[in-house]
């Protein structure tokens, strides 16, 4: 059997899972207000948007899809994933730094 | 003979006997839920596919050898059928040169190596090697076989739309593969989203079963090297292929929504007006992203086949069976960071050329670790020379070449010579042709009887073999001089154009020798398409009149496969087995046979 | 011999069949998604500045689908817990809060995709001159330089002339906007061109620019998942609910794996609102 057994233990799951949709909601107001804000600089407007995408998006996966108290089977798989997830966007990324190859001529009809 | 201990009925046995009313024909054997009937639908249609595409390859080497001459036997059907365009006079055109070979490299991988190493050898005796009664999601398992024929038809359909085929390689770049007329790189990309839903159901089915259903005792380190190979394959095929499904998607995009995810700005492409922005290079970087991984999906599951069989065949426990699974993990771990060895020539910069580069000498070691272990394990056996272990033997010094010749590939600065070159085509050939598919032989000759209670006949699996080998060797082996004398490859014509005959005064050209290679290695090709004649008919022919089996372990091997009846009934083991050993326990001394099956206590 | 695990746990796993599967299959998913998100990062890093548009979407309706699909996200593991506690009523009302708030979104985005199809880009001949009507309500005439270009909703379409309700654009101040705040609040006006005038025009399709077809790429492929996820639940909700009284163990399971699809689907959108609505 999983982990909530008796109505005692679900009663404290869901108190959980209201909290957690309340900081969810406060996080997507929190993210456009956040975009309205007059900041300079393009790293630091990404590096704040993503910063609350990855808090809520934790909480969802950490609470609402149970994560947190998940099975080390799991784990391993999503490690591995992540791992190759962000070769690839790195990897990617890095490799196209220093070049132009997607403007072959500057005249745009 | 099954070895099940029956000191208590399976609880459920009763209300079991009801479930298993009689099924129709329809339902036993087209519409199946149990994975060996899954596994020999997979085999049989994939051996279809491998001989289709060899055909192919055949048509293309006429070209190659005898350029803008007719076709013998089959130029007017080609005519007929493909119309004056593609093989008029039944010459093959230029254009269906290009199609043929973006096919045959098309449907040799995905519809026929794949399929044939990981869903039809790893559906039919993974579950035996775990001791389980079926995969974790039958019905799944269907749906990935119905996946894999749709997305086979529409590739073959594809062949007699208005245009034809696709003709950008199976690689199918952009802008090329988005620029073409015609609706065959449409299909192309259609057929590759259902073969790579396929792949991924059946990674999810592999990769549940061996994490969930493994029998009692059965502890990882107890596992056959071919479930831990097919375990490790499942995780590439399920991680590795949403990038390129992601890349199809967004290549059907820009050819019929006419986006530009791949076509560069100032790009001039008729009938439609596109933004441009977009980048080339990203559709290589997203297809590499799989196509490396790809390439040991192609060699690990020929790797497990090929360790059962030498064991089995040698008498003895396989050398460095730990050493065996970490490199086997340790390789499927790096195939995720070396793609780029695939991009050398596109001006990536040397930083990222050195960080690939770098990746890819590492992953050398692991692979040479598992040959080694391969050919120690030999050291020593009692070796039984039948049809399996001749092709299993094969594969060893054939994947020890086209390993080794993978080298100069690997590096940045030889690479600049040999990308492209016929050079390439022999290394990854003699890697999956004597290589993983004469694993795959092995593994039909090996489980042939499991599967049918019969043996096929030794003296023509020899013939099968011998030809087989020899002429292999005499079609791969000249491709590395012609490449290395710089003859490119996806010539139609064979590289005329280039030879010095035809450039006099110009350095560089390719020699008469080189030039008469062409007419060698197409002679050894039809040589070789004869030589599958034998195994064809020794298939067939064997289930009913082949030579009967004395016992269900005709092999007198240890894995749980062997300790099934023959064929396995419906839930493979009437109790489930337990399992108090390793795999490969043969010849331990004391013991009164040879062999020590792993469910013996 | 029956498969075992399917409802019951694996003693050293300590995880049923369905479970594993679907992490793994969600493992997939998180690449076949990333891979788009590296192809959204590696076409906007590599567009020339100024040309990755910024103020397209509704911020808005964006926000308000964020809301419904984290509403939809509780509602369904609510209706995991009732079905924990046995309580069969409560399961099926937040289920079906769920599926509403499924098609609330797909509703909202058919109306988002909609109003792109529904916007133009007019490129009009050199030295056009336009009438403009502001919301004062007088007309002016103002004359266009070389490459004028019109933006915006159409409102007439007759044989000789449109009318849109938009903006004129101009391309040196949009080259200077790198923020989405920075988008200036241009008055909409309603515009009034002759056809003859007009070069060429083109909606904001996923052809128009690689912003738009990322945007209907991710968005697209999203909105699928949001439909097969809805159909696999709305199955177990309705067609399948009779294996509640039969295997009410399976049946739970069946919710928790399709739940944990759905929070999968939720995630994304997690991501896909700031990156694609706000940046």
């Amino acid at each position: 059997m999983s982990d909530h057994d008796n109505a005692h233990d679900i009663q404290k799951s869901v108190k959980r899972y209201l909290f957690v949709f309340y900081a969810l909601i406060a996080g997507t107001i929190l993210t456009v207000m956040a975009s309205r804000l007059p900041i300079e600089s393009v790293a630091v407007t990404v590096a704040i948007a993503l910063l609350i995408a990855c808090v809520k998006g934790f909480l969802v996966a950490g609470y609402f899809m149970h994560l947190i108290s998940e099975k080390k089977m799991i784990y391993g798989i999503l490690i591995a994933t992540v791992f190759f997830f962000a070769g690839l966007m790195f990897l990617t990324v890095w490799s196209m730094d220093h070049n132009s190859l997607i403007h072959m001529s500057t005249n745009v009809p | 003979m099954s070895t099940q201990a029956t000191t208590h009925a399976h609880p459920h046995a009763d209300a079991h006997a009801s479930d298993h009313h009689e099924l129709g024909f329809l339902q036993k054997y087209v519409f199946s839920t149990d994975h060996k009937i899954i596994g020999i639908q997979y085999g049989v249609t994939a051996l279809l596919f491998l001989l289709f595409g060899l055909g192919l390859m055949a048509m293309m080497r006429w070209s190659i050898a005898y350029p803008n001459q007719p076709l013998p036997l089959v130029g007017s059907l080609l005519e007929k059928l493909l119309g004056s365009n593609a093989a008029g006079h039944g010459i093959m055109s230029s254009t269906l040169y290009n199609s043929f070979g973006a096919m045959h490299g098309t449907i040799m991988v995905f519809l026929g190596i794949v399929p044939l190493a990981f869903a039809a050898f790893g559906n039919f005796v993974v579950p035996l090697q775990i001791g389980a009664p079926d995969m974790a999601f039958p019905r799944i398992n269907m749906a990935s076989y119905q996946s894999y024929v749709i997305g086979g038809l529409i590739m073959l359909i594809s062949f007699f739309i208005p245009g034809g085929a696709a003709q950008a390689g199976w690689t199918s770049y952009s802008p090329l593969a988005t620029s073409f007329p015609g609706n065959g790189q449409t299909f192309w990309i259609l057929g590759m989203v259902f073969l790579i839903t396929s792949s991924l159901l059946g990674a999810v089915n592999f990769l549940a079963t061996i994490i969930q259903l493994r029998a009692p005792g059965m502890t990882w380190m107890r596992l056959p090297f071919f479930v831990w190979a097919q375990f490790v394959t499942g995780f590439l095929l399920l991680l590795a292929f949403p990038p390129l499904e992601a890349a199809a998607i967004m290549q059907l995009m820009d050819k019929v929504a006419h986006t530009s995810f791949f076509l560069p700005t100032g790009l001039a492409v008729t009938g439609a007006h596109i933004s441009g922005g977009g980048s080339p290079l990203l559709w290589q970087h997203l297809f590499w992203f799989l196509g490396h991984p790809e390439v040991y999906v192609l060699i690990l599951p020929a790797m497990g086949i090929v360790c059962e069989i030498l064991a089995c065949n040698t008498r003895k426990p396989i050398w460095g069976y730990k050493s065996l699974v970490y490199s086997a993990l340790v390789i499927g771990f790096l195939s995720f960071i070396v793609w780029a060895h695939h991009m050398y020539l596109t001006g990536m910069g040397t930083r990222i050329s050195t960080f690939f580069q770098t990746t890819t000498m590492i992953i050398s070691i692991p692979s040479v670790i598992i040959l080694t272990c391969l050919f120690l394990s030999l050291w020593g056996g009692s070796i039984r020379f039948n049809t399996p272990m001749l092709f299993a033997l094969a594969f060893l010094p054939m994947f020890g070449i086209g390993g080794l010749t993978g080298l100069p590939l690997g590096f940045n600065f030889s690479d600049l010579h040999l990308h492209d070159t016929y050079y390439v085509i022999a290394h990854f050939h003699y890697v999956v042709a004597p290589g993983t598919i004469f694993a795959l032989f092995a593994g039909v000759y090996f489980w042939f009887p499991k599967a049918t209670g019969r043996y096929m006949s030794e003296f023509w699996g020899r013939v099968h073999f011998t030809c087989s080998f020899i002429f292999m060797n005499l079609v791969f082996m000249p491709m590395f001089a012609q490449g290395m004398a710089g003859m490119l490859r996806r010539m139609y014509d064979g590289g005329i154009n280039y030879s010095t005959a035809n450039t006099p005064g110009t350095i560089g050209g390719l020699s008469e020798g080189i030039m008469h290679l062409n007419v060698v290695v197409s002679t050894a090709v039809w040589c070789l398409g004869l030589s599958q004649i034998p195994f064809i008919i020794n298939f067939f022919w064997s289930i009913k009149h082949g030579k009967k089996i004395e016992s269900d372990n005709p092999w007198h091997a240890t894995t749980l496969d062997w300790q099934t009846p023959t064929p396995p009934p419906h839930g493979n083991f009437a109790k489930t087995p337990v399992v108090h050993r390793g795999p490969y326990e043969y010849s331990v001394p004391g013991h009164a046979t040879d062999f020590t099956p792993q469910n013996e206590a | 011999m029956d498969i075992p695990y399917t409802s019951t746990p694996r003693p050293d796993t300590g995880l049923f069949n369905a479970k594993v599967g679907i992490w793994l299959f969600l493992a997939s998913e998180v690449m076949l998604f990333g891979a788009l998100f590296s192809s959204y990062i590696l076409l906007r890093v590599g567009a020339a500045p100024g040309d990755w548009p910024h103020g397209l979407l509704n911020v808005w309706l964006g926000m308000t689908n964020t809301i419904v699909l984290i509403v939809s996200s509780i509602t369904v593991v609510m209706a995991w817990a009732s079905l924990k506690m046995k309580d069969f009523g409560r399961f099926r009302r937040y289920q079906s809060v769920t599926l509403v708030c499924a098609l609330c979104f797909l509703g909202i985005k058919s109306y988002e995709y909609h109003d792109k199809f529904t916007h133009y880009e007019v490129q009009l001949n050199d030295g056009v001159t336009v009438q403009v009507k502001d919301e004062s309500g007088a007309t002016k005439a103002v004359q266009l330089p070389t490459k004028g270009v019109l933006d915006g909703h159409i409102l007439e379409n007759d044989a000789d002339k449109m009318v849109i309700h938009g903006e004129i654009v101009d391309k040196a101040a949009q080259a200077q906007v790198t923020h989405a705040w920075q988008e200036s609040k241009i008055p909409e006006m309603e515009i009034t061109v002759k056809k003859a005038d007009v070069k060429y025009m083109e909606n904001y399709g996923p052809w128009h620019n690689t912003y738009t077809a990322i945007y209907f790429t991710l968005t697209g492929l999203h909105a699928l998942h949001v439909i097969g996820g809805s159909i696999v639940i709305f199955f177990i909700w309705g067609p399948l609910a009779g294996m509640w009284k039969t295997d009410p163990e399976r049946y739970t399971n069946r919710v928790e794996v399709s739940g944990l699809f759905w929070h999968f689907v939720d995630l994304v959108w997690i991501f896909l609102f700031p990156v694609l609505y706000l940046l």
